[in-house]
């Protein structure tokens, strides 16, 4: 249960430096730790108690694996993370060509 | 059935390509863009004709049975949304061919489009939840990287806002979908639903509402979760803005939402009650915001918040009358909001501003502009007898039989203060004298005159879905969302 816990704490903790800091780069990296977070409560929630790797080979019983499906899940959600990533760094940099800081609140030309 | 994977594999295989060749044979971008459009465009309406037989139809992915495997679902309103978006997706494109050519890169832009367009569909079609996230994903990134197309200044800081708003948004759903999982353990939106009806609802399903009210609103702009929306949609490039407002804070937001609500996790009071006061939010804090706008697109960017409130008060009223309502302001708004967001560009085409300051007795020199735009906006406002009035009517009568008449006049005076800030954008651009810097402008290209003289030609005739004739196709989506979580009895038996 505690490492369930941890993790939505990990997902606040992400949530908190999106929030507060004013570096951009610093706000990626927040979206990184959130994105962290929720892929390890996916895989976590795959656990069985005394579980084993889910390979199957002729002799091996099913029921004591961990579930395989999470897994699978988790290795799609890591990659659209990167994906997410790699945009939003590029705009960051292009960003910081067009404004010459990386500031956000120098970073403010739309309102109202 | 054998249609319903070829919504996802046309666009995606467009998308590709056109980033391989588009750059090497001249025009070809435009040609295959537009073709797999249009052929989309013939298939959903194809498929309107095939629900009204079986009344839901179930594909099965790659042979895998379901609830291992992934089916994707057509059912009325899924057949309801593939028209809304691919109508508006086939004009967007064609308008496109000469709005992006004071863009730099038009083959990279379509491949782009195209790939958002996949992500669309495969959300209308589907019926996995994690494949919902998938695709969810797709369009999302792809609207990220358009919004930024032009990679000005504004443009850049706009989509980086929306990017990262959007990135807490998919980890809400994702999260959402995790734990889910781990109370259902499956996937598959039918098997859920079956799942769910048999154990007890625990707190987790309240706190699962939450968390994709949280994720979905935001992708659907409701009003706690608007703050990218005016910044994005004005930095869009205009076809852009008009897929963005028109088709997929519909399809990313509303109908997930309705699909996931209505369907899988079953309503209660407090739920509805929910989406009356975030729909009524939306309403007031859209219209207001919006009297107070010099920026034509970023004027139009609240209205969206506005009607999308109107909306999904319609949804939490929960009638049959109301949701006939809110389904039919869904397809209004699509093609009205569409229109004047094109509108909108292909002022910006002619005179390269925005500021309804600098704008002035446009209807001179711009003709069809003017007449197309005092359509979409008398439309929008509830004029009869256009579209939008029957579809607000509807809305405002079923507040009514429901009791909610606080809320009804609320409605209604949001609907005089929507008239007045368009007024305002007419008045402004078009009537009154032309302003002698327009005095060289011409009209705009061909592509974007019939783009514009459809959607508004659309406009006029939609109200005519009421009838008797036509109302079937509205009524076959309003009855999946009444059906609740009759909707896994339908996927099993079409399964047999």
């Amino acid at each position: 249960m505690s490492e369930y816990i941890l993790c939505l704490v990990l997902f606040c903790i992400g949530l908190y430096c999106v929030l507060r800091k004013r570096n951009i780069i610093k706000i990626v990296i927040g979206l990184g730790i959130i994105e962290y977070a929720v892929n390890l409560f996916f895989v976590l929630i795959g656990y069985r108690m005394h579980g084993r790797a889910p390979i199957l080979a002729k002799d091996q019983v099913i029921s004591n694996m961990v579930d395989p499906l999470p897994q699978a899940l988790v290795l799609t959600s890591i990659v659209i993370g990167l994906a997410v990533t790699a945009l939003i760094v590029a705009i960051a940099i292009r960003i910081y060509e067009k404004y010459g800081t990386f500031d956000i609140t120098k970073i403010r030309r739309l309102k109202g | 059935m054998r249609i319903l994977p070829f919504f996802v594999i046309i666009p995606l295989g467009t998308a590709f390509l056109i980033s391989l060749f588009g750059k090497r044979i001249k025009n070809f971008a435009d040609l295959l863009a537009n073709l797999g459009t249009l052929s989309l465009l013939v298939f959903s309406l194809y498929s309107i004709s095939k629900v009204f037989t079986h009344k839901i139809l179930v594909y099965i992915v790659g042979g895998w049975i379901p609830p291992i495997g992934i089916c994707m679902v057509l059912d009325g309103l899924s057949s309801f949304m593939l028209v809304t978006v691919n109508l508006v997706s086939f004009l967007v494109a064609l308008y496109s061919i000469s709005y992006m050519q004071r863009y730099t890169d038009k083959p990279k832009f379509y491949t782009l489009f195209m790939l958002m367009l996949a992500g669309m569909n495969g959300i209308i079609v589907t019926g996995d939840l994690f494949n919902l996230f998938v695709f969810l994903e797709i369009a999302s990134i792809a609207s990220y990287a358009l919004v930024a197309f032009g990679t000005e200044a504004e443009e850049l800081e706009a989509s980086f806002k929306y990017a990262v708003m959007g990135s807490v948004a998919s980890s809400f759903v994702l999260l959402g979908i995790a734990l889910l999982y781990s109370y259902t353990s499956t996937l598959n939106m039918a098997d859920i639903s079956l799942t769910l009806s048999n154990k007890s609802n625990g707190m987790i399903v309240n706190f699962i509402t939450v968390l994709f009210l949280a994720g979905f609103g935001l992708k659907a702009a409701l009003v706690p979760f608007h703050a990218w929306l005016p910044d994005a949609h004005p930095s869009a490039p205009a076809s852009i803005s008009a897929m963005l407002s028109g088709v997929f804070i519909k399809t990313l937001g509303i109908y997930a939402l309705c699909r996931i609500l209505f369907n899988i996790l079953g309503l209660s009071h407090q739920i509805f009650f929910i989406l009356i006061i975030l729909g009524i939010i939306s309403m007031i804090v859209g219209a207001l915001l919006a009297i107070a706008q010099a920026d034509i697109k970023r004027m139009f960017a609240y209205s969206s918040i506005s009607q999308v409130g109107y909306i999904i008060f319609a949804l939490g009223i929960g009638t049959p009358l109301a949701i006939l309502g809110g389904l039919f302001h869904l397809f209004n708004h699509a093609i009205f909001k569409s229109l004047l967001f094109l509108d909108s560009g292909s002022i910006e085409y002619s005179t390269n501003t925005r500021d309804l300051k600098r704008l002035g007795g446009l209807n001179a020199r711009l003709p069809i502009t003017g007449v197309t735009s005092l359509f979409g906006s008398m439309s929008i406002s509830g004029i009869p007898p256009l579209a939008g009035f029957w579809s607000k009517l509807i809305i405002i009568i079923a507040a009514i039989q429901a009791g909610y008449f606080g809320t009804a006049t609320v409605a209604i005076l949001v609907s005089i203060i929507t008239l007045a800030y368009y007024l305002k954008f007419l008045g402004f651009a078009f009537f009154g004298k032309l302003n002698e810097t327009w005095f060289k402008i011409k009209e705009v290209p061909w592509t974007m005159r019939l783009s514009m003289i459809v959607l508004a030609v659309i406009c006029v005739v939609s109200g005519l879905l009421i009838m008797p004739l036509f109302k079937p196709f509205l009524q076959s989506a309003v009855n999946v969302l009444l059906l609740g979580k009759g909707y896994k009895e339908a996927v099993f038996a079409a399964l047999r």
